[in-house]
């Protein structure tokens, strides 16, 4: 029971963030039938620039713990942002009506230049979160101390997830994306600028991914410039299990991931984390290449 | 004939696809207030021109103006916002949003709650089949509540000037009468309406004028009930007497 309780949070609060940038993944995928291979990056990117910004504005020497990780999710989420409508602009919109190869290469360059300047920028070693700033404690949850972190990384994404849903669901915008994801010709004829909601998705997808790596960061304590690679390619097996290009497909496939790593590595093997999470996904490709949710097939890439 | 400019013409207008040019320079004159349809068989280009004006296709010569200022430079949104909205073929509704959203996204460039909430009303007295599926997904309706929905759609964004692409398209005769008489009921409200339909008797019926189109070119134009009459448009798209 101890162990299950503890696995079962682990994998709860690891599998938060890779749906936050399982996300990213779905909803470029949802209206651009395109993979963004530099998504991963940029959620490193989020731990870096909330790195700096943590030792740069020394707001843990004014603000308690929980304060300084939602300023720091923000300040990156908004950073982060930025970069992805440039990454849109520069890479992605002047190749948007050519091969649909020329913009996968186009992404696959963009992460190599990403993970590189970050290498260049803070080193090739590991960068260290200063510790301490989220509680340590421990909370008894049906007689088993279960680290009070865990509580807030599914918190915190659980908070951003629900964020997202209403803005889907509820909102004028929101409509418009799903109308995009649809049949981007019918949009344009009720008016909708699709160039400026393609712009949308690249900010707040990347957004996520930002907010990601912040909590990472706070949660593992030690970033890399390479970590955007595992994490992307866990996000993006989340992203397919769930059915790609669909938004609460993303939010299971990652929790559903984060739990089965976590459970995988418990009672089979450790070292087999990661052949667990992967042969999910190949059975995922195999008995329902649809994923859990989805209606669309990842073709072609 | 009036000799004031038209309210939306096309100028020699062409359009390519790749290398291979769909329309040939084709000329339309539309007034305000009228029905115009343009006829013709699959392929003719038809529905390049309603896509041509709507700005989903970009024209490699010519001109389309509305209200005298060029349109052809401009994305389909701003389209959109100038007051011609777009019923395209094949009804194209959002299949997984509700008949509510669909209609929504219609008013999406309107930001007038009262004068929205006015134009469903209206919607709702041409459609009553439409308020009562108004929570339902739109890929739920039938093929004949679709084509409302896609007409009620285009409404929403209250037009000056309506495209329509073939709504008669697929449905029963009975629904096809019903769909005409609102379109005509939509027209005596003040929207001018251009309508593409290979029924070309139920639409020479509705309509002002008509011009009848041949791969990519304008073969004949003239005042509806003058078509209607003609021999060759009775051989060719009206399947022989009447």
């Amino acid at each position: 029971m101890e162990e299950f309780l503890q696995q079962l949070t682990n994998g709860l609060a690891v599998g938060g963030i890779y749906a936050l940038i399982a996300l990213g993944y779905t909803m470029v995928y949802g209206i651009l039938r395109l993979i963004n291979f530099a998504h991963g990056d940029l959620f490193t990117l989020g731990a870096y620039f909330g790195l700096t910004l943590l030792i740069s504005l020394g707001l843990a020497d004014h603000l308690n713990g929980l304060a300084v990780g939602g300023v720091l999710i923000v300040m990156a989420m908004g950073l982060v942002a930025v970069v992805g409508w440039l990454l849109e602009r520069v890479a992605y919109r002047p190749l948007r009506d050519s091969d649909r190869l020329a913009a996968v290469v186009s992404a696959l360059g963009a992460s190599i230049f990403f993970s590189n300047a970050i290498m260049l920028v803070y080193g090739p070693r590991s960068q260290v979160y200063p510790s301490g700033i989220l509680p340590s404690a421990a909370f008894p949850l049906f007689g088993v101390e279960v680290p009070v972190m865990r509580f807030l990384m599914f918190g915190g994404s659980a908070l951003l997830m629900c964020l997202l849903y209403w803005f889907i669901h509820k909102t004028r915008v929101g409509t418009a994306i799903r109308a995009v994801a649809i049949d981007q010709d019918a949009a344009k004829l009720m008016g909708i600028n699709v160039n400026s909601i393609i712009a949308l998705i690249f900010l707040i997808g990347p957004a996520l991914g930002g907010a990601a790596g912040v909590m990472v960061g706070l949660y593992y304590g030690q970033i890399t410039y390479d970590m955007g690679f595992s994490f992307g390619l866990k996000a993006f097996t989340a992203a397919i299990l769930g059915g790609i290009g669909n938004i609460p497909g993303a939010m299971l496939g990652g929790i559903l991931l984060g739990v089965i790593e976590a459970m995988g590595a418990a009672y089979i093997s450790i070292a087999w984390k990661d052949a667990i999470a992967f042969a999910v996904l190949i059975l995922i490709l195999i008995f329902r290449p649809t994923g859990l949710l989805g209606e669309r097939v990842a073709d072609k890439v | 004939m009036k000799d004031t400019s038209p309210y939306l013409e096309l100028r020699n207008l062409r359009v390519k696809y790749g290398n291979v040019e769909a329309l040939h320079g084709i000329s339309v004159r539309v007034n305000k207030g009228e029905i115009v349809t343009i006829l013709g068989a699959n392929g003719a280009g038809k529905t390049t021109t309603l896509t041509a004006i709507s700005g989903l296709v970009k024209p490699s010569g010519g001109g389309i103006f509305f209200e005298g200022k060029p349109l052809d430079a401009l994305p389909s949104h701003k389209v959109v916002q100038l007051g011609i909205t777009h019923s395209p073929e094949g009804r194209r509704v959002f299949g997984t949003l509700t008949v509510r959203e669909n209609l929504e996204l219609g008013g999406f460039t309107r930001r007038d709650k009262e004068q929205a909430a006015a134009i469903l009303k209206w919607i709702f007295e041409l459609f009553p089949r439409l308020e009562e599926r108004i929570e339902q997904l739109a890929g739920t309706l039938s093929g004949g509540e679709q084509q409302m929905l896609a007409i009620a759609r285009a409404l929403m964004g209250e037009p000056k000037v309506l495209l329509l692409d073939e709504p008669s398209l697929g449905l029963a005769p009975i629904l096809v009468r019903s769909i005409f008489d609102s379109i005509r009921e939509i027209n005596e409200n003040g929207v001018t309406v251009i309508l593409v339909e290979q029924n070309a008797r139920a639409a020479l019926k509705i309509a002002d004028r008509g011009y009848v189109m041949e791969v990519g070119k304008i073969v004949m134009d003239d005042n509806a009930d003058a078509l209607l009459a003609n021999p060759d448009v009775q051989a060719a798209y009206l399947g022989g007497g009447a």
